[in-house]
């Protein structure tokens, strides 16, 4: 057994622009997905992500570089000989069938024999919790139920990969946080690679075994949620995962891991970096909030700042802080005393704290 | 129909019926009264200037189906027959010419779109009868058809006999095929221009090839187009007298023919209403017949 489920080799896709330009949508990406992980490209629009997926499918064919499903390297195979199966955004059911004929449809077209198909599609629509919609049409159906039937017709074909291209984009917020929990259940039972292409963080970090983050037609870090949001490995990543304060500054000395950097304002900074840098060099320093303290105690940073706003939301209270440096940062406190009462007041001076392992140097 | 007057019960249908009241008016002068005084008078008997003298007879259709004191004659059932093979010949023509088009059309960049339209639409600028003269000068004998067949034989030494393919059945169908042609490619077009690229790419996924994709998923959901092109198609073919005058001479006469000549030529107009009448008849029951099998496509259009 092969350990990669797709392999994509050096790939990229350049496209001819608007106005005649060379536009470079995936560059020179190389990615492993291993066999029955659910595996999420994530990144914003633009990013190369879902043209990264229709190379897998076949709807384009890289420029340069090899796809490999289970190491057969897919070269000009069209997209109905691939061993993969894709659930479009838009759903792309087949509105002149019914939901039956629809997930018959794969079937169908691999030649399974007729006796076969009928109960394929009732044990396809059963695992999607649609049993018994077969005479229904496409539009009678939720968009939910809708989202349903596209899983189940491409899971009937019980392929070697599942792509899904931003499957539960057009749902409302909580059918989504549903349809996460059932699609991450769906996967494990199936045991089939997922490969899951999103652009929303937290829906990545919810399902995803492992995430690759990706900007500008390049892969930026690949990881388990918990590697990306503690340890990402650029500025890029750090911003687009969650909240980050960042604190611009030069470095001022390296011992290992553990660097100084002083900011513009002259405050010092105690931060860890698992590259070498030079000292001079302009980095940032990356804390997110919910490491950072309101309240003297013992730390390797301890600043002094001025509170310039409270927001209350229930589990947490957000307090923007204006550093004595200049920078401002937003620190996060969990409300989790009993009739938990703002640690500080806006315009209150406060003392905010982090420990070295909490700040990360990144560069640009 | 019950559906049909509840609806004018309610009071945005009352707003309704102001709105359509002039298209009702319209019709009601200028298409139901007209058709009852056809019927009445295909009814009538002619009078020895040509007028129309009402009566209650049913001798006109009694001539048409064949028999008059002379005898039996088979010449007005031929006419309706040929009438009637050639409208589906050009439908079917017209499909198998329009669909790979409307096709080619609605699939090219949304920027070309346009463009292509518009050169499929700019041949409707030229009158119609300028149009069908035009094939004249493409079929007759030294027309623009034979001098090229001829140079080209020349070229392999091949002798070469003029054809005569105009005055024949064959130059009124190619005549009526280039003139309703865009009846059906526009309807295709829209119905082919609607449905989802991301449903070819479904197929595909799903392991359709490109033929199967066509059977299963587009020619299925064009279907709709198809049909409202036929009827644009198939009713004015089966009327019109115009294209089989002038490229079939008195060699092809269609029903069309009939019908004018009794009107303008032979003054007869109580026979000329009955011809139009049997000739609207054979229209219903083609048009109808062929929308129950297909539908007009709402279940699919609506989607």
């Amino acid at each position: 057994m092969p350990e990669f489920a797709v392999e994509l080799r050096n790939v990229s896709k350049r496209f001819p622009g608007p106005s005649g330009e060379i536009v470079t949508a995936v560059n020179n990406v190389t990615l492993q997905i291993r066999d029955g992980e659910f595996f999420s490209m994530l990144g914003p629009s633009g990013c190369g992500k879902t043209t990264s997926l229709r190379m897998i499918a076949g709807f384009e064919l890289p420029t340069a570089g090899e796809v490999f499903i289970h190491d057969r390297p897919m070269g000009q195979t069209p997209p109905y000989q691939r061993p993969v199966n894709t659930v479009f955004q838009n759903y792309a059911l087949f509105p002149h069938m019914t939901i039956g004929e629809n997930v018959a449809f794969g079937p169908e077209m691999k030649n399974v024999a007729k006796a076969d198909i009928a109960p394929r599609v009732r044990q396809a629509l059963e695992m999607v919790r649609l049993p018994g919609y077969e005479k229904r049409k496409p539009k009678q159906m939720s968009g939910g139920q809708q989202q349903r039937v596209a899983l189940a017709r491409a899971l009937v074909n019980r392929p070697e990969v599942l792509l899904l291209d931003e499957p539960l984009g057009a749902l409302d917020l909580k059918l989504r946080k549903e349809m996460q929990l059932e699609l991450k259940t769906l996967q494990r039972e199936v045991g089939i690679t997922f490969i899951y292409v999103t652009h929303d963080q937290e829906e990545a970090l919810t399902m995803s075994d492992r995430i690759a983050v990706m900007s500008g037609g390049v892969v930026l870090q690949v990881g388990h949620a918990g590697d990306i949001y503690e340890r990402p490995n650029c500025k890029f990543v750090a911003d687009f995962i969650g909240e980050t304060n960042f604190i611009e500054g030069t470095v001022r000395e390296q011992q290992g891991r553990a660097v100084s950097v002083e900011t513009s304002g002259g405050l010092l900074v105690r931060a860890e970096a698992e590259a070498a840098l030079t000292v001079g060099q302009k980095v940032f320093v990356a804390i997110r909030p919910e490491k950072m303290q309101l309240g003297p105690r013992e730390a390797a940073n301890i600043f002094l700042g001025r509170v310039e706003d409270v927001v209350y939301i229930g589990t947490d209270t957000h307090y923007g802080v204006r550093l004595a440096g200049g920078q401002r940062a937003r620190v996060r406190e969990q409300n989790t005393a009993p009739g938990s009462k703002p640690v500080a007041q806006q315009g209150d001076e406060v003392t905010v704290t982090f420990v070295a392992a909490a700040a990360r140097v990144l560069t640009e | 129909m019950k559906k049909f007057f509840q609806a004018f019960r309610s009071k945005d249908s009352q707003r309704g019926l102001w709105l359509i009241s002039p298209a009702l008016l319209w019709m009601i002068v200028l298409l139901i009264i007209p058709l009852i005084l056809v019927v009445i008078s295909s009814f009538g008997l002619r009078d020895p200037d040509g007028n129309v003298i009402y009566t209650f007879s049913l001798s006109n259709y009694v001539r048409l189906a064949g028999y008059n004191p002379a005898g039996f004659d088979t010449l007005y059932i031929e006419i309706l027959w040929r009438s009637l093979g050639l409208a589906f010949q050009t439908t079917a023509l017209v499909i198998l010419v329009g669909y790979p088009l409307a096709y080619f059309v609605a699939r090219a960049p949304v920027k070309r779109r346009n463009l292509l339209l518009f050169l499929i639409l700019v041949p409707l600028w030229t009158n119609f009868v300028i149009r069908v003269y035009a094939w004249i000068m493409i079929l007759r004998t030294q027309g623009v058809l034979n001098g090229v067949l001829g140079w080209v034989l020349s070229l392999a030494h091949i002798p070469f006999q003029p054809l005569e393919m105009l005055y024949t059945p064959g130059a009124v169908l190619v005549g009526m095929v280039y003139e309703f042609l865009p009846f059906m490619i526009l309807p295709m077009y829209t119905s082919l221009e609607k449905i989802e690229p991301s449903l070819y790419e479904a197929a595909a996924d799903l392991g359709a090839n490109a033929l199967r994709t066509f059977l299963r998923v587009t020619l299925p959901l064009s279907l709709p187009g198809m049909v409202a092109g036929t009827i644009l198609v198939f009713i004015p073919v089966m009327g019109t007298f115009i294209v089989s005058d002038i490229l079939g001479g008195r060699q092809v006469i269609l029903v069309g023919n009939l019908i004018q000549r009794q009107f303008l030529d032979a003054r007869d107009p109580a026979f000329g209403s009955a011809a139009s009448i049997i000739l609207m008849i054979m229209t219903l029951i083609v048009t109808v017949f062929y929308t129950r099998t297909f539908g007009f496509g709402e279940e699919l259009t609506s989607a």
